[in-house]
């Protein structure tokens, strides 16, 4: 998958500017950068569900599932978890494959989607994702709102789902130590690429360009 | 005879209100169909003096009332409460400006009781279509109204189903009028959602309870109405209201 000058305007200002990469099948990009960087946006121009101008080549006939960071609408709905995935209209056996490789128990398909923990609704949202057996993975922000104890859990499943089936994923996070331990490649985005390459291009001179002062947040990383 | 046409009729414009009404998850989508029954306040004024269908004068005006409120929404960025006030009363004060007053009545909350067989069989005809067409697109309504981009991953053609939806809405409303008046067609899809919303723990319960619901304010209501002399759709709305206490007084 290529992207090359990829520039994106919302409301008459410009969001991502000039944005290229590449990602080879089976890699790990993480997309790092800053509250408002415009990392959601890239990943939802890559979709198609923003207009943008630039190029956005994928490889012929790929399918690509989409992890939104989080759905604040579903609390309200009525919704099981099985129904939930009935909306996507898949066979049967597909939503179970999906589900048992997030590791989600079987007996949460009658549980009401808003009284799931948010580790659980992020399992559920990756699981439904994976039904239609797509070969890349666009993950936003795993990490919003979820207890540090069960986002290690996240990373971890992700990491053997992407060697089950052959993922490509592109996430996106505020956590350094997701790059460094399960990425292949890393793009810093701040509304402009800063950097495009291996995690450990990743100096702490970049880092405090990319996050300005908030840098210090990361410091005990380094410990 | 005539009374058993009016349920019937009534029965039929009540469960496509309250089924669409269970679709109503989003603000938006409850923004487009609360104001819409006032908007068509004038076009029931017109058909009244007029002499011709109620239904048929109101559809116009809800049409021409839902792309007002998408160009309000689109230029002003108001908030919801803002603009469904400002139509209110807009639908109301042009409904008043030739509404001859011995018909307000009818106009502002409906009467059921007067349509002949030829207007019941439309009208539920056209309730059952409104109820197939939903049922048929449901789940895809559902994941747009929980998350636009998840819909449009998936492939859902979003802009076609909310254009669907939007008619259908329209539809709904103008056949309302007729059993509940341009005052209360938003409490005929809202309330019974609402109260099934209160007791429901999953989406085929929340559906199939509002549309229970709904049929039972309605022949609860008309039998309310054929008793005592009250007008039907004021009737109606109080029995939905009573059954929305007492789901929430269930509420876990």
């Amino acid at each position: 998958m290529r992207v090359r000058n990829l520039t994106v305007k919302l409301d008459g200002e410009v969001v991502l500017e000039n944005v290229s990469f590449k990602v080879k099948e089976g890699e790990v990009l993480t997309i790092l950068g800053p509250n408002g960087a415009g990392k959601t946006v890239l990943l939802r121009a890559l979709l198609g569900l923003v207009p943008y101008e630039g190029k956005v080549e994928w490889k012929e006939g790929v399918k690509v599932g989409y992890v939104p960071q989080r759905l604040p609408l579903v609390k309200d709905v009525p919704l099981s978890v099985g129904e939930f995935f009935k909306l996507k209209n898949a066979p049967e056996r597909e939503v179970e494959r999906a589900l048992a490789s997030t590791g989600v128990r079987r007996d949460i398909m009658k549980k009401r989607v808003g009284e799931l923990s948010s580790g659980q609704f992020q399992r559920i949202l990756i699981a439904f994702a994976l039904v239609g057996e797509p070969q890349v993975l666009l993950f936003d922000e795993p990490t919003a709102g979820i207890d540090v104890g069960a986002e290690e859990t996240i990373y971890t499943c992700l990491e053997r789902l992407r060697r089950e089936r052959n993922l490509t994923v592109l996430l996106v996070t505020h956590d350094l130590s997701v790059v460094y331990k399960f990425s292949s490649a890393c793009l810093c985005l701040n509304r402009r690429v800063l950097c495009f390459g291996t995690p450990k291009r990743l100096t702490p001179t970049l880092l405090s360009r990319l996050y300005g002062g908030k840098i210090k947040f990361y410091e005990h990383r380094h410990g | 005879m005539a009374g058993t046409l009016s349920l019937v009729a009534g029965v039929c414009i009540s469960a496509a209100a309250a089924y669409i009404g269970s679709l109503m998850l989003s603000k938006r989508m409850v923004l487009v169909a609360g104001p819409l029954g006032h908007l068509a306040l004038p076009g029931i004024a017109l058909a009244l003096l007029y002499g011709f269908d109620v239904t048929l004068g109101a559809f116009p005006f809800v049409i021409l009332g839902i792309i007002l409120i998408w160009i309000f929404e689109m230029r002003t960025k108001l908030p919801t409460e803002a603009l469904t006030a400002v139509v209110f009363a807009f639908g109301v004060a042009v409904a008043f400006l030739f509404l001859p007053l011995e018909q307000a009545e009818a106009a502002l909350v409906g009467d059921i009781s007067r349509v002949g067989f030829w207007d019941a069989l439309t009208s539920s005809l056209l309730s059952l279509t409104v109820i197939a067409a939903l049922r048929k697109s449901y789940d895809r309504m559902v994941l747009i109204s929980i998350s636009e981009d998840l819909a449009r991953v998936e492939g859902v053609d979003v802009r076609k189903y909310n254009l669907l939806y939007l008619l259908l809405v329209a539809v709904v409303v103008s056949l309302g009028v007729k059993v509940v008046g341009g005052l209360l067609t938003a409490a005929l899809v809202a309330i019974p959602s609402a109260a099934s919303r209160n007791v429901s723990r999953s989406l085929s319960e929340y559906s199939s309870l509002s549309v229970v619901f709904g049929v039972s304010s309605c022949v609860l209501g008309m039998a309310v109405s054929s008793f005592f002399d009250v007008p039907a759709g004021v009737a109606i709305i109080l029995a939905g209201t009573a059954i929305f206490i007492v789901s929430s007084v269930l509420k876990k």
